[in-house]
C-alpha cells in the first residue's frame, strides 16, 4: 500500500517536473529561433521533410474521408429529402473538424515520429553533444528549424486535406450519385462562413501544428540516449500528440463554436 | 537531393497549400459575394424576432440585398432592434416595410423587405417604420387549438 502510494507520488512528481522542463524548453526554443528564421534554408529543409513528404498520405486520406462523408451523408440526408445539403455537411465537417484533426493525427504519426526519432538518434550518437563542444547551440541549429518547419507545414496540410475532402465529397455526391451540382455548391457557399468556419479551422490547425511539433522535438531532445529510449520516445510522441490534438480540439471547439451561432 | 530541388518542392508545397486555402475561401466559403461591397445600415424594430440570427440574409423580392449586422434589445420599449447592413447598390424608399419570414416550414429565418412608394430613399442610419414580427409556431398552434376548442364549445351550446 505504502509502496504503491510512493510510486504514485513519484509518477506525479516526475510528470510535473517534465511538464515544467517542457515549458522551459519551449520558451528557450522560441528565444533561440533567430537562426532558424534568419537562415531560412535550414527551416526550408524541414518543411520538405515534414510537409512535402507528408503530401501523399494527406491528399489520399483527405480524398477518401471526403468520399466516405459523401456516401454516409447522402444516405442519411436523403431520408429527410434534403440530399442537396450534402455539400454543406461535407464542407462544414471537413473545414471545422475533420480537416485539422485528422490531418493533425496523420501529421503526428508521419512527421512527428520522424522528428523525434531523428533528434533522439542524434542525441544517442552524441551528435548534439558534439555540436555543443563546437559552441553550436543544438536547440537553435537542430530543434528550432524542425519546430518551425512543422508549424509552417501543418496549416497548409490541413487546408489541403479539407480541399481534397470537399473534392472527394463532390466526386461521390455529384458525379457518382447525382446530387444537383448547383445546389451542392451554392448551399455550401451559403452555409460556410470565411471567418467563422474557415479561419477558425486554420487557427485550429496552427495550434495543432505547434502542439504536435513541440511534443515531437521535446520527446526527441529529452529521450534517453539508447536505442530503447529513442523507440520509447517515438511511441510517446505519437500517443501524447494524438491525445493533445483531441483534447485541444475539444477546448478550441468549445471556445469557437458555442454561443452566438 | 540537392538544395535547389528541395527549394522547388517546398515552393510547390507552399503554393498548392495556399491554393487550397484560396479554394476553401472562394469556392467553399463565400468571401467574394458580400464582404467587399460598400454597405449602409438601417434599423428595424420588431416586437418579436423569433429565431432570427446575426448574419441572416435580408431579401427583397427573393434576392439577397444585405445581412443582419446586429441584434439588440431596447429596454424602454421592450422591442428587438435589428440592424440591417444593406448593399449600397440597392436603394429603398423610406416607407419600405420589413417582415421576418421563414424559408420553408422549419428553415432558417430571414428578413423580407417590400419597397414602398416614397420618393425619398433610406440613408445610412435610417429606420424602417413598418415591420411585422416573426410568426412563432407555438402561438400559431395554440391559436388554432383555442379556435377549435371554441368551435367545439359553440357546437355543444347549440345542442
Amino acid at each position: 500500500m505504502r509502496a504503491s502510494l510512493t510510486r504514485l507520488g513519484a509518477m506525479v512528481t516526475a510528470g510535473v517536473w517534465r511538464l515544467g522542463y517542457a515549458s522551459r524548453f519551449f520558451a528557450y526554443l522560441l528565444m533561440h529561433s533567430g537562426t532558424a528564421l534568419g537562415r531560412f534554408r535550414l527551416t526550408m529543409r524541414e518543411i520538405y521533410f515534414a510537409g512535402v513528404l507528408s503530401l501523399i498520405i494527406i491528399l489520399v486520406s483527405g480524398l477518401f474521408v471526403g468520399m466516405v462523408l459523401g456516401l454516409q451523408g447522402y444516405d442519411t440526408l436523403q431520408r429527410y429529402g434534403s440530399s442537396e445539403a450534402l455539400g454543406v455537411l461535407v464542407a462544414l465537417s471537413l473545414v471545422r473538424e475533420l480537416g485539422p484533426v485528422v490531418a493533425g493525427l496523420l501529421f503526428a504519426s508521419r512527421a512527428g515520429s520522424a522528428i523525434t526519432a531523428e533528434i533522439g538518434l542524434m542525441k544517442a550518437t552524441e551528435q548534439l553533444s558534439a555540436m555543443e563542444m563546437m559552441a553550436v547551440d543544438p536547440v537553435a541549429r537542430v530543434v528550432a528549424p524542425r519546430f518551425w518547419g512543422g508549424v509552417i507545414s501543418m496549416p497548409l496540410l490541413a487546408a489541403l486535406f479539407s480541399a481534397m475532402g470537399v473534392f472527394g465529397g463532390y466526386l461521390v455526391g455529384v458525379v457518382l450519385i447525382g446530387v444537383d451540382e448547383g445546389a451542392f455548391w451554392s448551399q455550401m457557399q451559403a452555409a460556410v462562413d470565411v471567418r467563422n468556419d474557415i479561419l477558425n479551422g486554420v487557427i485550429k490547425s496552427v495550434v495543432f501544428g505547434v502542439a504536435v511539433t513541440l511534443i515531437a522535438v521535446f520527446e526527441g531532445y529529452d529521450a534517453t540516449p539508447t536505442a530503447e529510449g529513442v523507440s520509447g520516445a517515438t511511441t510517446r510522441t505519437v500517443v501524447t500528440s494524438s491525445l493533445a490534438i483531441l483534447a485541444l480540439d475539444f477546448v478550441l471547439t468549445a471556445l469557437m463554436f458555442t454561443g452566438g451561432n | 537531393m540537392t538544395r535547389s530541388t528541395i527549394d522547388l518542392w517546398v515552393g510547390i508545397f507552399v503554393a498548392i497549400g495556399l491554393g487550397a486555402l484560396l479554394f476553401l475561401a472562394l469556392k467553399v466559403g463565400n468571401l467574394a459575394s458580400f464582404s467587399t461591397a460598400a454597405t449602409y445600415r438601417v434599423e428595424a424594430r420588431f416586437s418579436n424576432i423569433g429565431g432570427l440570427k446575426v448574419r441572416a440574409p435580408v431579401k427583397s423580392a427573393g434576392v439577397v440585398v444585405g445581412r443582419v449586422a446586429d441584434i439588440g434589445f431596447d429596454s424602454q420599449s421592450y422591442e428587438a432592434i435589428a440592424v440591417l447592413s444593406l448593399d449600397a447598390r440597392f436603394k429603398f424608399p423610406r416607407d419600405t416595410s420589413a417582415k421576418i419570414l421563414t424559408s420553408g416550414l422549419l428553415g432558417e429565418q430571414y428578413i423580407g423587405m417590400e419597397a414602398g412608394a416614397d420618393t425619398r430613399m433610406l440613408e445610412d442610419g435610417g429606420k424602417l417604420r413598418l415591420t411585422q414580427s416573426a410568426v412563432v409556431l407555438e402561438n400559431l398552434i395554440s391559436q388554432f387549438l383555442f379556435n377549435k376548442a371554441a368551435e367545439g364549445g359553440d357546437a355543444q351550446g347549440k345542442k
